[in-house]
């Protein structure tokens, strides 16, 4: 019997664990229902992922109600696979949390804390099991709104504008996307993913679902930061308490590119998308931030900023991905998802050991780093080579799909584009190793300490993570595989 | 305050009836206009009216932060408790027509927990929105 509820139950677990640790205002009590429930979500989700991809996808019906009317829970290969990364993710972080939160976050804040990290994490699981439109935004409203009271919760003042910023943009980000849906709920008279994918193509041409169409892909593209819709990202992500941007930046824009993924393909069909030129656009913008952001990337002064526009530079890779439109294509991008999460996980947290230990993220602050902080900074350098596509990293193995996908369609271009920006994030990766590993240490950091060991090995799990999942990609690759193929089938 | 007689007399007369009308809105929800968001709403309000009359610090010794957060999360394990427990009785998630021997009594009563739920929550949520905006110039 529990077998069958385990899709409500990556859901409930964390969402019932919120408000427990909203009532009880002791914060290790709190921290270890946080964990426990972020493992048990783990749990959770890697028995879906391996029932999934032998049994095919599960449907579960919210309240006994049959499917199109009702609510339906939808767990197939690629939602299964980005629960995986979503609550993996969600664990690691967590386990590194307790000191970094103690040392960014007021003692009678962090309690809160927890209960905000469960509804965000409760929201993202929600947005990718369900099979229904509306029910999604739902879930984006927790996620979205959890995430603003967590970014407020960093040190500087200026964390505040930035999450209200980034309230601003990402209600109108909403709005938008509800927009979109009472539109196509006007059109077909229903909510359900997989309905809606069969009833769409009747009315496609219309002038009321072109619209739907626009409203929905910018609303999502104001919460996934495509450039140029991501201005709230890097103050967001720089005035963060570091353990809420590893977490979002490793999760939140991940569940967008799932949602984009789900909408341009189940939705509205795929390659059969007519109407409007969704992948040109998409190629695009892709392109722009991959060179654009990057490119920005290379002249930040604080660490946390510069690693927040290079995730916009992957997001870049994530929708050009996506508009090849291809299985490889869609490949990349899937598998992109969890690659990006390892490396962005890996080198946020190393920068909670930073901020830690130096009380500062400035690059100019970590002259020397390399020897005080020798694991630490060891952990920095093997999470920049990922991001940089070496050889025996899971970054390697993303570009190679990618660049796969852009020669099987002929564009030569697009490949070189592909390898060029991976020059300049050499350069901006550089420029921090540079720093720790060449320069002669100020005063103040030689007397600094190494990272306690409790926070050292959740770096090296997921700095680990990105070089055995870089050589034995099997496991990670057929899984974004069967995805692809979903999305493909589903799409006629 | 202390010399609008009439506002304070008259407030403590309205207070049982507006926070017993908010009760009648919650439980009559099922059977007429009404439900556990607007009586939430309700009876928020009657503190609000309170705490415009008798101020902040009479007002919180009423309601203090940890009662009203037990409250505004008590409402969310309320509402989710009703959906495990029709899961543990063998439907799904949300099913209200287990809870009960006739599907019917099931529904009623499935329906009246949630919005019990949600009453609660609503209700904790609005004074303590009111009391974080009214108490901003003092902090406790």
């Amino acid at each position: 019997m529990i077998v069958g509820q385990l899709p409500i139950l990556q859901v409930i677990v964390p969402l019932l664990a919120a408000p427990i640790c909203a009532i009880l205002p002791f914060r290790r009590l709190t921290w270890l229902i946080a964990l426990a429930a972020s493992l048990l979500a783990l749990a959770i989700a890697l028995t879906l992922l391996d029932q999934v991809l032998s049994d095919g996808p599960i449907s579960y019906l919210l309240g006994d109600w049959a499917a199109p009317w009702g609510i339906e829970y939808r767990v197939d290969p690629l939602a299964a696979f980005l629960l995986v990364i979503v609550s993996a993710l969600g664990s690691v972080i967590m386990l590194f949390a307790p000191t970094s939160v103690a040392r960014e976050i007021a003692d009678d804040r962090i309690f809160l804390f927890h209960a905000m990290y469960l509804l965000n994490l409760a929201g993202l699981l929600g947005m990718v099991v369900t099979g229904d439109v509306f029910n999604l935004f739902v879930f984006l409203e927790i996620s979205s709104l959890s995430s603003y009271v967590m970014i407020s919760l960093g040190q500087s003042r200026r964390a505040l504008t930035a999450a209200f910023q980034y309230l601003i943009m990402g209600t109108v980000g909403a709005t938008f996307y509800v927009i979109g849906v009472g539109m196509m709920y006007m059109m077909t008279g229903t909510l359900n993913m997989a309905d809606l994918g069969t009833r769409l193509p009747a009315v496609a041409e219309t002038r009321t679902i072109i619209a739907a169409m626009a409203f929905v892909v910018v609303g999502i593209g104001l919460k996934l930061a495509m450039v140029p819709l991501h201005f709230w990202l890097p103050n967001a992500y720089a005035y963060a308490p570091t353990v809420v941007s590893a977490f979002l930046a490793a999760t939140a824009t991940k569940v967008a590119v799932y949602v984009l993924l789900r909408l341009v393909f189940t939705v509205f069909g795929g390659p059969a998308m007519v109407g409007l030129p969704v992948d040109q656009v998409l190629l695009v913008l892709g392109i722009v931030a991959m060179f654009g952001a990057s490119a920005v990337a290379i002249f930040q002064t604080d660490a946390k900023r510069l690693l927040a526009y290079s995730s916009l530079a992957q997001i870049g890779y994530m929708v050009l991905g996506i508009s090849f439109l291809t299985a490889t294509g869609l490949t990349a991008t899937i598998i992109h998802l969890f690659n990006h999460a390892l490396m962005k996980g890996a080198l946020f947290l190393v920068l909670g050991c930073v901020f830690l230990r130096v009380g500062s993220v400035q690059i100019s602050q970590m002259a020397g780093l390399g020897r005080r902080m020798p694991w630490t900074m060891a952990a920095f350098v093997v999470g920049g080579l990922s991001l940089i596509g070496v050889p025996l990293t899971v970054g390697f193995v993303s570009k190679w799909y990618l660049i796969q996908a852009a020669l099987e369609k002929g564009w030569w271009l697009v490949a070189v584009l592909i390898l060029l920006s991976s020059l300049l994030a050499m350069i901006y990766v550089w420029r921090i190793i540079e720093v720790a590993y060449f320069r002669a240490p100020g005063d103040d950091v030689l007397q600094i300490r190494e990272a306690p060991v409790m926070m050292l090995i959740p770096v090296w799990i997921l700095a680990a993570g990105n070089v055995y999942f870089g050589i034995n990609a099997q496991q990670t690759i057929g899984a974004a595989q069967s995805a692809a193929a979903v999305l493909l089938g589903s799409g006629g | 305050m202390n010399q609008h007689a009439v506002l304070r007399v008259v407030t403590k007369l309205l207070m049982p009836a507006i926070l017993l009308f908010a009760l009648y809105v919650q439980f009559h929800g099922e059977l007429g206009p009404g439900g556990g968001f607007q009586a939430g709403v309700i009876f928020g309000v009657g503190f609000v009216l309170y705490t415009l009359i008798f101020g902040v610090r009479s007002a919180r010794q009423v309601a203090p932060p940890g009662a009203l957060r037990t409250v505004l999360g008590g409402g969310v394990l309320i509402y989710a408790g009703v959906g495990v427990a029709g899961l543990l009785l063998g439907g799904n998630f949300l099913n209200y027509s287990v809870l009960s021997h006739d599907p019917v009594h099931g529904q009623e009563l499935g329906i009246q927990l949630i919005e019990l739920g949600v009453g609660t929550t609503v209700a904790a949520a609005i004074i303590s929105l009111f009391f974080i905006f009214a108490g901003q110039d003092r902090p406790e």
